[in-house]
């Protein structure tokens, strides 16, 4: 029983530890002051105002398009990939398994940069050069969360006897393969977004002239206050990310009551 | 021969997808009308107000990007990533600029109201642009420190000598930034600003070395936010940083030692990237109108070169030292000029050192 | 039979890869190997013995291997009492710690600037219980602080993910054998996570070493890791050649790292997350 309480409390101080900054940052989005060190009263006024407001909008259109795209196509790209490597002989797997490793190994500054380098020799700098960039790095996320899951089924001899049998491809792929590596390809998929929401080294080389993510933004708001709206911002990012995984959980429970 | 085609064309037809959606993307940022003007400017050096007003009145479209310091600045102009068409940034960057010859001529004609500028200050950045034939002054202000009056014994004022007393071990915040943090040291040695003695900037930073120990920490603009809350006693700061702080916290005093201090113009110019001159040379005269340089005033809080803005406001705000320094103050101080390329790298590596110290 | 060709539909993946990961380390590579003049030099490589740089480097490899450390001994407890909870969905454990990499992290290492400062919220706590206030910020140690708080989450999540693999069965086998829980531990799933562990280690390990920003907002500037000397190779001065040279020595570093803890790791990447 003791021990049971105990680790109520080990769990209850790691959240706390992990959710008190964005409680902090919470509470400033409706802070009626614009010094993020004095309280000045309730308001929901950086939230009107953040609506009104056509170049945070911009950057928030920006960074869901970039977002977005970007993990879809590394998630495609990526999936596609890892069942290829899969098939791979020895060698070859440890080659390709390097390659994916070296966005994860490198700095973000100097994969930020030897991008930049790349790209300014053979195009302009644009929205599309962010998209590269974050595709490129979202792509080893994915392989490494697919994988493991083709690893461990016994989903390459089934599909093989399907094929056997006559099924084509696809459709030996969606009823054997694709059951067994959903999982993967979805929490490959989410930590895509995360990444690419999180990003600011890389997204900072690579951008072109106006092209502004939230991230970008707030990196050169940093030094001289950031703009309450931002607080706001991310305020609104969060609960919908947060009202996501209460629906997720919702649809969950309600599936396995069906079964 | 089908069972074998069906992964291949999958495969392909999904290369082509990528292809397509990479490429279209790439067409969409040439294709755009070319009445734009992309702007690179010091982060919330605006007010967001001036360029929607730009974008309505005249239907150029601004691309508007911002940095930190005039260093990285420098280094992604020379990346020759984006071609800017207009630019500002601190004198000494302006000064190398001009040297280098990245700097275009400003056609002054095109400039009605550059006459709003206040012709002391055009004979001021002749420091760096010695026929003020390049640039058109934004913003100056002063190097000094911000200190909270219930932290600091009214006798250590008056000298750079405070920021190195022991007395407020934790409670100082310094520039982080390289020649600004120097200023203090070679100041109270008795040197130049603009020295390129190696002795002299060596001796500089031992007492900044020295000094570490006691730094609270090292900011850029944050500081005044890091004061406003009292985080500290006093701090390195710009007179803009200092008067912004002010506003918050009325404990605040801002003071320009006696030993003398920088003072900095940051100025706007247009590189030889630009594309489109005209547009740039318009959104100049936009800036120099009366309401929007007043507008510019009222968001950054440095002192304005733009006299009919000075005149148009409350004698109190005119009579500020924090936000303009008497003449007295000013011709104590020095502007930074652009050092040899020796002397920059020997100051970026002391800076360093400085900061493994 | 049909393996062959289902090589081909990592095609795209290979294509990418090249353009626009072994390309790009080209150019670096190209950069560490000239001067500012084009000519080839290994100096940009050398630098690292610069005793600046050599500082950097072993207080980044002390920061970030603290770091890792503290992850490893929050983390291992935490997800054995995630596994005793017997959740139904394990991915909404995923969801519940990524979740807060949904705020922007230079708003959340913002965040811990503004609770530690001296005048911040944990001072006044503190305060309150009178407890003196107590110098935090920009220090090595909040420093620390900042690397564990932003990388945790990708310490946890492998190792949880190994964790819940283990069938219950197995431990009680090895109970009904005799085992006390101090052998089932060290004997059966300690081996058994091993590979979490290892994705762990790299996935808080690299970051950390490699960072600039925690270091720039919690060490107030005060504390210079290697990191912030590549960054500020490239930002503050115009040292790019210093700056790629740095870099490749610190990516052999890595390198270097990974070859001694992913020996065994054929798979690659097992149980990431």
């Amino acid at each position: 029983m003791v021990k049971k309480g105990l680790s109520r409390i080990y769990l209850g101080l790691i959240f706390l530890f992990l959710y008190m900054p964005l409680a902090v940052l919470i509470v400033l989005s409706f802070n009626n002051s614009k010094s993020r060190v004095k309280w000045g009263g309730f308001t929901f006024q950086w939230y009107t105002k953040l609506v009104s407001d056509p170049i945070i909008m911009d950057a928030f259109y920006t960074t869901i398009i970039v977002v977005l795209v970007s993990s879809v196509a590394a998630t495609l790209i990526g999936t596609l990939a890892a069942i290829g490597i899969q098939a791979m002989r020895r060698s070859g797997r440890s080659i390709m398994l390097g390659a994916t490793n070296i966005p994860l190994l490198n700095a973000d500054i100097v994969t930020g940069i030897s991008l930049m380098l790349l790209f300014v020799r053979f195009t302009e700098l644009g929205l599309s050069t962010v998209l590269i960039a974050h595709i490129t790095f979202d792509i080893p996320y994915v392989i490494l969360n697919v994988l493991p899951k083709l690893n461990n089924g016994a989903s390459a001899h089934t599909y093989e006897a399907a094929r056997d049998l006559g099924a084509t491809p696809m459709y030996a792929f969606f009823k054997i393969v694709w059951p067994d590596i959903k999982p993967g390809v979805f929490s490959g998929f989410l930590m895509a977004v995360t990444m690419s929401l999180d990003d600011f080294a890389i997204t900072y080389f690579t951008k072109g002239p106006g092209v502004n993510t939230l991230s970008t933004m707030i990196y050169t708001e940093l030094r001289k206050g950031i703009l309450p709206e931002m607080y706001a911002l991310s305020t609104i990012l969060f609960l919908l990310a947060l009202l996501l995984l209460l629906i997720m959980n919702y649809r969950s429970a309600r599936e396995t009551k069906v079964r | 021969m089908k069972k074998h085609l069906s992964p291949i064309a999958f495969l392909l037809c999904f290369s082509l997808l990528c292809a397509s959606l990479v490429y279209g993307c790439g067409n969409s940022d040439k294709e755009e009308d070319d009445n734009t003007l992309v702007v690179l400017n010091y982060g919330k050096y605006l007010d967001k107000d001036v360029l929607l007003a730009f974008q309505e009145e005249t239907g150029i479209r601004v691309k508007y990007e911002e940095y930190e310091s005039p260093e990285e600045m420098y280094t992604k102009y020379k990346s020759g990533a984006i071609d800017y068409d207009l630019m500002c940034t601190s004198e000494y960057i302006v000064e190398r600029l001009i040297q280098e010859g990245e700097v275009l001529e400003i056609n002054y004609d095109n400039i009605p109201l550059y006459s709003n500028i206040d012709e002391r200050y055009v004979d001021y950045s002749r420091a760096y642009d010695p026929d003020a034939r390049y640039t058109l002054p934004y913003f100056f202000g002063t190097v000094g420190i911000l200190y909270n009056t219930t932290m600091v014994d009214e006798e250590d004022l008056g000298s750079w000598d405070i920021l190195w007393n022991p007395k407020y071990k934790s409670q100082i915040i310094m520039e982080n930034s390289v020649r600004d943090s120097f200023v203090p040291a070679l100041r109270r040695l008795g040197y130049s600003i603009n020295t390129t003695d190696e002795t002299e900037l060596n001796e500089a930073l031992d007492l900044l070395c020295n000094q570490k120990d006691l730094v609270y920490s090292y900011l850029v603009d944050a500081s005044a936010d890091e004061m406003i809350a009292g985080n500290a006693a006093m701090a390195l700061i710009y007179s803009g940083e200092a008067a912004y702080a002010q506003e918050y916290n009325e404990d605040l005093e801002y003071m320009v030692p006696q030993e003398g201090s920088n003072m900095w113009i940051d100025s706007w110019f247009i590189p030889r990237t630009c594309r489109h001159k005209e547009n740039a040379e318009k959104f100049l005269n936009f800036l120099c109108r009366e309401d929007m340089a007043m507008k510019n005033f009222e968001y950054v809080w440095y002192a304005t070169p733009n006299q009919a803005v000075f005149e148009a406001l409350d004698e109190e705000i005119q009579q500020d030292t924090t936000v303009f320094a008497t003449e007295e103050t000013l011709d104590n101080c020095e502007i930074f000029t652009n050092l040899d390329g020796d002397t920059t790298k020997t100051y970026d590596y002391l800076w360093k050192k400085l900061k493994s110290y | 039979m049909f393996k062959n060709r289902k090589i081909w539909l990592s095609g795209p993946y290979m294509f990418w890869i090249i353009a626009f990961t072994v390309l790009p380390i080209f150019m670096i590579l190209y950069y560490a190997l000239t001067n500012e003049n084009g000519g080839f030099t290994l100096e940009n490589l050398a630098a690292i013995a610069d005793p600046i740089h050599v500082k950097a480097l072993l207080l980044s490899l002390k920061l970030s291997i603290i770091c890792t450390a503290v992850c490893l001994l929050l983390s291992y407890p935490l997800a054995m009492i995630l596994k005793g909870l017997k959740l139904k969905r394990q991915s909404s454990v995923v969801f519940i710690f990524v979740l807060p990499m949904w705020m922007n992290f230079m708003l959340r290492i913002l965040a811990w600037q503004m609770l530690l400062s001296n005048n911040g919220i944990i001072n006044a706590v503190l305060g309150f219980f009178g407890i003196p206030a107590q110098h935090m910020l920009n220090t090595e140690a909040a420093v620390v602080f900042g690397m564990v708080y932003d990388f945790l989450p990708f310490m946890i999540l492998p190792i949880y993910n190994s964790i819940v693999k283990i069938h219950d069965e197995v431990i009680d086998a090895a109970k009904d054998l005799g085992a006390g829980s101090i052998t089932i531990f060290f004997r059966i799933i300690l081996p058994l996570t091993m590979p979490g562990i290892v994705s762990g280690f790299i996935m808080v390990f690299i970051p950390a070493l490699t960072t600039f920003v925690i270091s720039d907002l919690l060490g107030g500037g005060k504390v210079l890791l290697i990191g912030n000397v590549i960054e500020q190779s490239f930002m503050q001065g115009s040292y790019w050649n210093l700056g790629s040279g740095l870099s490749i020595v610190l990516m052999a570093f890595v390198l270097l790292g990974m070859a001694l803890t992913n020996h065994d790791n054929h798979t690659g990447g097992a149980a990431v997350w």
